[in-house]
């Protein structure tokens, strides 16, 4: 397993530095056909944003393993918020390739929460027809969208009314509405923007536990960008340190404590140094 | 103690009202305008109340409703599907922004005339030149709802699997009408106050508007004064009506 993550956390570079594309064709061109992991769910190759003059990724490489959870940590700036919205889909790249199990964005099931959710759900619709929406675009009987549904608000341990209109609840009771909306497609990968950052703690422990348990029940590629190093840590099988751009991989670093985790799972030696390893490493790259 | 505080909140409003009629009555009794121009309150509600039951005023009414209702019913078939078209490319907004806007901002008085000529003296040009009023309030709030949409919710269903037009109908229409609800309002109003003047002005034999100007000419002032309260409810319920439908069907506005 330690060869494995060890293999895993250098292959990104591993790629870019050693293989060099075939001759005859010009660098980053042929991008589909280079190596990955096994257990690779998705590839990023060569890819470029410009924002102006500005540019924010140069031929950026990465491999994200699949039913893992990533979180994205990095300095401010760096592009955590802009990486997973190209990832998504919903933000286009000037040049490079993203591929999902060697299919494109528009051919993966794919759930997004953002940060905001006021901005997110939809005000006209209560919340049980928002967590319905997304089943619209999937070919499914109506007695199969109800089982999901049910299935969903079952595991999530709902004790709140979804008969309610999102601006009838508090923050905390919107983004689940959110949260599972994003769930109820079953994705095959999950984007979490900061998800949490606007909510309160209690909130926040009871969404990240409500989280781990449909994880444990079904583990799905999950990409979480977080502003807060002990939640990123806490969450993640791996956490992926970005350098100040143009963007690099800093470090991408396993953390395979059992779950479900609790607050205990935070003072164990092996949280500690992996949060005490990130967060030098984020030093070392807020300082450059 | 606090049934009485709502009483007193409730009854608030009705003050103004009972301050507005005293005044009336005070000024009518002191004789500080001549009587013929300013009769009493009693005088002008007799008026109202007689012309409804007798059904001149009541007829009067209900040929400006009727007009107001079809220019406005013209002017949204006619605005709300361009009001979405406009709003929903950014290439043609800008290009047609300034002729719109300079449209919106010429008085719909203005064009009288060239409506005369286009629709002749009858009923045509009154409904035509309300709707065109209406229709250019209703327009510009449309394109604006539409534009202002909230970016974050099309992408969330985009990323949901929702195509171009899917987005449209599932999310940027539901977006738009708030601001949509607010230009039919001033739609509504405007078409009001056009009808009411074409009614004074364009050949009329009915109308609030031809009934006040009548009853001016021939010094009936508790009629006029009649007429104009008439012309004012008429008003004030049309705002009404549209504020509890926007409330019904917008109930997530501002929220």
């Amino acid at each position: 397993m330690q060869a494995l993550n060890t293999l895993l956390q250098r292959q990104p570079q591993a790629v870019a530095d050693t293989v060099k594309p075939p001759r005859g064709q010009v660098a980053g061109m042929d991008l589909g056909h280079r190596w990955y992991a096994p257990g690779t769910h998705i590839t990023i190759r060569g890819l470029d944003k410009r924002f102006g003059a500005h540019t924010l990724y140069d031929n950026f490489d990465l491999d994200i393993p699949k039913g893992k959870i990533i979180s994205i940590f990095g300095p401010n700036g760096c592009g955590k918020s802009t990486l997973i919205n190209m990832i998504a889909g919903i933000l286009p790249y000037d040049r490079g390739q993203i591929l999902f199990d060697g299919k494109d964005v528009r051919e993966t099931r794919i759930g997004y929460v953002f940060q905001n959710y006021r901005e997110a759900v939809f005000p006209w619709m209560r919340a049980i027809d928002n967590i319905r929406y997304p089943l619209k675009y999937l070919k499914l009987s109506k007695g199969e969208k109800d089982a999901r549904i049910d299935k969903l608000v079952e595991s999530f341990d709902v004790k709140i009314d979804l008969n309610k209109y999102p601006y009838e609840m508090s923050g905390g009771q919107q983004q689940m509405v959110s949260i599972m909306r994003s769930l109820v497609v079953e994705p095959e990968v999950l984007f979490l923007d900061e998800p949490f950052s606007a909510l309160d703690y209690e909130m926040t422990q009871f969404l990240r536990d409500r989280l781990q348990k449909v994880f444990m029940e079904k583990p799905v590629t999950t990409i979480l960008v977080s502003h807060d190093l002990d939640e990123a840590v806490y969450l993640a099988d791996y956490v992926l340190l970005l350098s100040r751009n143009p963007t690099r991989v800093a470090d991408f670093v396993p953390f395979d404590a059992p779950r479900p985790r609790t607050a205990e799972t935070t003072l164990t030696p092996d949280f500690l140094r992996v949060k005490g390893h990130s967060l030098e490493i984020f030093q070392r790259e807020v300082r450059k | 103690m606090n049934n009485s505080e709502q009483l007193i909140g409730r009854l608030q409003p009705l003050v103004g009202v009972f301050l507005l009629i005293v005044f009336w009555e005070l000024a009518f009794e002191m004789r500080l305008i001549d009587p013929v121009l300013l009769p009493s309150p009693a005088q002008s509600f007799q008026a109202f109340w007689q012309g409804l039951q007798e059904g001149t005023l009541w007829g009067d009414l209900q040929r400006t409703i009727v007009r107001t209702s079809i220019s406005f019913a013209i002017a949204l078939v006619i605005a709300v599907p361009l009001g979405i078209l406009l709003g929903s490319s950014d290439k043609v907004y800008r290009t047609l922004e300034f002729p719109i806007d300079f449209f919106r901002s010429t008085p719909a008085s203005a064009m009288f005339p060239l409506f005369l000529i286009l629709f002749g003296s009858g009923e045509g040009t009154k409904i035509a030149v309300a709707a065109f009023g209406a229709a250019l309030a209703i327009l510009f709030s449309t394109a604006y709802g539409v534009m202002n949409a909230r970016k974050q919710r099309q992408l969330a269903a985009r990323v949901m699997g929702a195509s171009r037009l899917q987005v449209l109908t599932d999310v940027t229409l539901w977006e738009s009408l708030p601001q949509t609800f607010v230009g039919m309002r001033s739609g509504v109003s405007l078409a009001l106050v056009i009808v009411i003047v074409a009614e004074m002005f364009i050949g009329s034999t009915d109308g609030l508007g031809q009934r006040i100007l009548k009853s001016q000419m021939v010094f009936d002032m508790p009629d006029m004064y009649a007429s104009i309260f008439a012309a004012g409810a008429l008003g004030y319920m049309l705002n009404l009506l549209f504020i509890v439908a926007e409330r019904r069907f917008v109930h997530w506005g501002g929220k």
